[in-house]
């Protein structure tokens, strides 16, 4: 797999986990450019360093396994206009003229009403960094995206089509067809991420059959990446029965006491609703996680970090990707 | 995060709860109690201090208050607030109707919202006892627009409009449409008449300003000075500039036939054209529908999630309202965690937690031994620590939002441990919205 499209409901963490698995990728050695679309200096914020300019930097370093050094971890952050300068120039020799067209706001104008023409400068970029080549070899050995929320993304990446709309033929036509072409290819995967929650599961489901659906033929669906997850605090036969009620609310007065705690009987009551809450949320997590195995793809478990998300965090869940296969 | 200017300056935020303060004279006690008070089991309130209650029942209750707005960042619980806001109000003797954007599927079905047709219908289940009424409708952002154009063009022009790919992306797709358009129905509703409040959920935007700046945008770019050049209707100015127009012109046909081919260029210029003659409705209906929102019959709910983001888009949003001189009610902070039992901390209770699980508690195994005796109880002790820690921690960020903006009153809603999909969910949401004590 050399493109990695990361999806999800909006604030599932796409950004967060799309960073952890190019971190994952990075890890013996290969260099993996990690690229968001959406202007929002995400991943700048997140490996806490100045926005990025339009060009590739290097923002970290893979763990290393073993005896071998981790990768180097490139960010870009894509920009339409920058992106419009850029295949002028390399497919027209026309980076001049684009340079007037963008002062007048033409590129702005043009993908303001047609988001169809944006997606296809965007999805370009990826597909070129994929494809680029330095002599034989290629210069990324995996590009990660953070792409739009699941909401838009079977527009964003049916590009042909959106674009086929608009231009039956024509060089951007071509264009077009050239970069739907590494989308669909096997080397490219999209994964979602969610949280165990119903709309966002419900989203994923919704994401993965219309990916699936023939309009999109192709496109290969990857792994589910199951974000934010709580581990219980209780067995589950005790969950069980505190969900029910029966929890043995005297033992639990018993234990309290044991630990120096006054008032125990009163506390033991507070607690046992507290535990009787937190049971009923892991069952609904257990459900939705019933819910998302019906999809049929690849699932994927990151815990929640709980105090924050930090640099250690994500490589906490870059960890966990690679031990659960996901790199 | 300082707008500058100093929080006084909000238009409402000063009087009670966004409404006059005498607001509450025509409301009789026992009406504002119903329908009830919280449940008495939920968690201990550990509220920031020193804020001032949002009371939305009053703000609700108030004949004057005509249109309530719900926004906030993606995700945070617009949706749900509107739905619940609606419902309580309906169900407390007002006619309202709840404009929703993108419900969630089973609340839209809860609400009697199946198909996407652009008119209110009736919501059964809602209790009319108090002589109010309750309808919701669904926003339709393509079939919006579309009544625009045809209100605004003769019927071949119109035809030709809708028939263009460029205006079906646009109106499908344009990053603003369903703001402007969920503005473009309140203010239809707002002009019927039919109701005596109208609630609004806003379009899930990443962005809590989008709301109020798309409309503008939408208004700005088909009104713009390229528009002019694609269509010729750049009639203004000396030589030189028209000068510079053609010379631009020019540039931009040459470069956009080389690159998109001659057949999309035309589109778009067809398009451009045919829209030449609604240009000035767009702006003026975006601007009038702005100036409803400055009126005093308006109120602003901003909504967060006890969350950094949430909250730092909250307070942009809180301090553009106020520089717009827009009626902002104040903040709710939604799904909200508490503990119970919060008379014992964080720390004390893992300390608890950890000598139940060296064995050290009295009358345990000698300490030393590898059971624990009371997993039951250590469980519980770490989940309660774990829960303070949680509530600390959004507690702190309320404070600071509070800090900065002490003037805006505030309200919190608990976080279910559930998604709210049904009408007495709603209610709930409702109920603890009208508790000064909750979540308690
Ligand atoms: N496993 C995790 N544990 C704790 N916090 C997390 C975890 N994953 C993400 N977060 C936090 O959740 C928030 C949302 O994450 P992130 O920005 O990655 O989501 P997103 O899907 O990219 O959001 P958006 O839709 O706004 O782009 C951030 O504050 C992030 O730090
Ligand atoms: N207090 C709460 N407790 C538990 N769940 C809640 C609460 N408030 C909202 N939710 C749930 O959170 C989810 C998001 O809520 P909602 O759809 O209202 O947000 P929104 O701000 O309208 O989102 P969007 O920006 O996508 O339109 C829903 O599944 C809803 O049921
Ligand atoms: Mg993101
Ligand atoms: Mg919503």
């Amino acid at each position: 797999m050399r493109l990695h499209v990361v999806t999800g409901k909006g604030g599932t963490g796409k950004t967060t986990v799309a960073a952890a698995l190019a971190l994952a990728l990075a890890s013996d050695g290969r260099k993996v450019l990690l690229m968001e679309v959406e202007g929002r200096q995400g991943i700048a914020q997140l490996f806490d360093c100045p926005p990025l300019p339009y060009g590739e930097r290097k923002v970290a370093v893979g763990p290393a396994t073993g005896p071998l050094a981790g990768g180097d971890v490139y960010a870009l952050a894509v920009d339409p206009e920058e992106a419009f300068l850029e295949y002028l120039a390399m497919f027209y020799n026309l980076r001049h003229a684009g340079t007037a067209l963008n002062r007048l706001g033409v590129v702005d104008f043009v993908t303001t009403l047609a988001p169809g023409l944006r997606d296809v400068l965007l999805t370009g970029k990826a597909a070129e960094a994929v494809r680029r080549r330095k002599g034989r070899r290629h210069v990324y050995d995996a590009v990660v995206m953070d792409a739009p929320p699941t909401g838009r993304i079977g527009r964003f990446l049916n590009v042909a089509a959106e674009v086929s709309g608009l231009a039956r033929v024509g060089p951007i036509r071509g264009h077009a067809d050239t970069v739907q072409s590494v989308i669909r290819s096997p080397q490219t995967a999209v994964h979602f991420v969610t949280v165990l929650e119903e709309m966002p599961v419900q989203e994923t489901l919704d994401g993965v059959a219309e990916l699936r659906d023939d309009a999109h033929g192709g496109l290969q669906v990857g792994g589910i990446m199951i974000n934010m997850m709580r581990t219980p605090m209780l067995s589950q036969a005790e969950l069980t029965a505190a969900r029910n009620g029966t929890l043995d609310t005297a033992e639990l007065a018993m234990g309290l006491k044991a630990a120096g705690i006054e008032d125990s009987r009163s506390l033991a009551r507070d607690l046992a609703a507290d535990l009787a809450e937190h049971a009923r949320a892991m069952e609904l997590q257990r459900s939705e996680r019933r819910r998302l195995a019906a999809a049929g793809q690849p699932r994927y478990n990151l815990p929640l970090i709980p105090d924050g998300m930090d640099l250690a965090g994500l490589y906490r869940l870059a960890e966990e990707l690679r031990e659960q296969r996901a790199a | 995060m300082s707008s500058g200017q100093p929080d006084t300056d909000f238009g409402q935020a000063e009087a009670d709860g966004g409404v006059p303060a005498e607001a509450d004279a025509g409301v009789p006690a026992e009406d504002r109690a119903r329908p009830g008070k919280n449940r008495a089991d939920q968690p201990a309130a550990t509220r920031p201090n020193r804020y001032r209650w949002l009371d939305v029942d009053r703000l609700a209750d108030d004949p004057r208050t005509r249109v309530i707005v719900c926004c906030g960042s993606g995700g945070v619980g617009k949706t749900t607030v509107a739905a619940a806001v609606g419902l309580r109000a309906a169900e407390r003797g007002r006619h309202v109707v709840v404009l929703t954007v993108d419900p969630a599927r089973r609340l839209a079905q809860s609400m009697g919202l199946t198909t996407l047709d652009n008119t209110p219908r009736p919501v059964q289940g809602a209790d009319t006892t108090a002589g109010g009424s309750l309808h919701a409708m669904m926003l339709d952002m393509k079939r919006t627009f579309d009544e625009i154009v045809e209100a605004h063009s003769d019927p071949d022009r119109a035809t030709q409009i809708l028939a263009n790919p460029f205006y079906q992306s646009l109106s499908s797709s344009f990053a603003g449409t369903q703001e402007y358009m969920a503005m473009e129905k309140l203010g239809q509703l707002r002009r019927a008449e039919e109701w005596d409040l109208i609630v609004v959920d806003t379009p899930p935007s990443r962005n809590a300003l989008d709301f109020l700046d798309a409309p503008q945008r939408l208004g700005r770019f088909l009104d713009g000075r390229l528009i002019r050049i694609l269509t010729g209707s750049a009639k203004v100015g000396g030589r030189a500039y028209l000068r510079v127009l053609n010379t631009g012109f020019s540039i931009i046909t040459g470069v956009l036939t080389r690159v998109l081919g001659a057949q999309v260029l035309k589109d778009v210029q067809t398009f451009v054209t045919a829209l030449d003659t609604m240009f000035g409705g767009f702006r003026e209906r975006a601007d009038s529908t702005y100036r409803l929102l400055q009126t005093p019959g308006t109120a602003f709910l901003v909504i967060a999630a006890p969350e950094p983001d949430a909250l730092r888009e909250a307070s942009y949003f809180v301090e553009r309202l106020s520089r717009d001189r827009m009626p902002l009610a104040g903040l709710i902070v939604n799904r909200v965690h508490r503990a119970r039992a919060a008379r014992m901390s964080a720390a004390r209770s893992l300390a608890a937690a950890e000598t139940l699980q060296n064995g050290n508690g009295e009358g345990g195994p000698p300490s030393g031994a590898s059971a624990a005796r009371y997993p039951l109880a250590e469980a519980a002790l770490r989940l309660h620590a774990e829960r303070m820690l949680l509530a600390t921690r959004e507690r702190r960020l309320a404070e600071h939002f509070v800090a900065a903006h002490p003037a805006v009153p505030v309200a919190e809603i608990p976080a279910r441990p559930e998604d709210v999909h049904d009408l007495d969910g709603l209610r709930e949401i409702g109920m603890s919205l009208a508790d000064e004590d909750s979540p308690a």
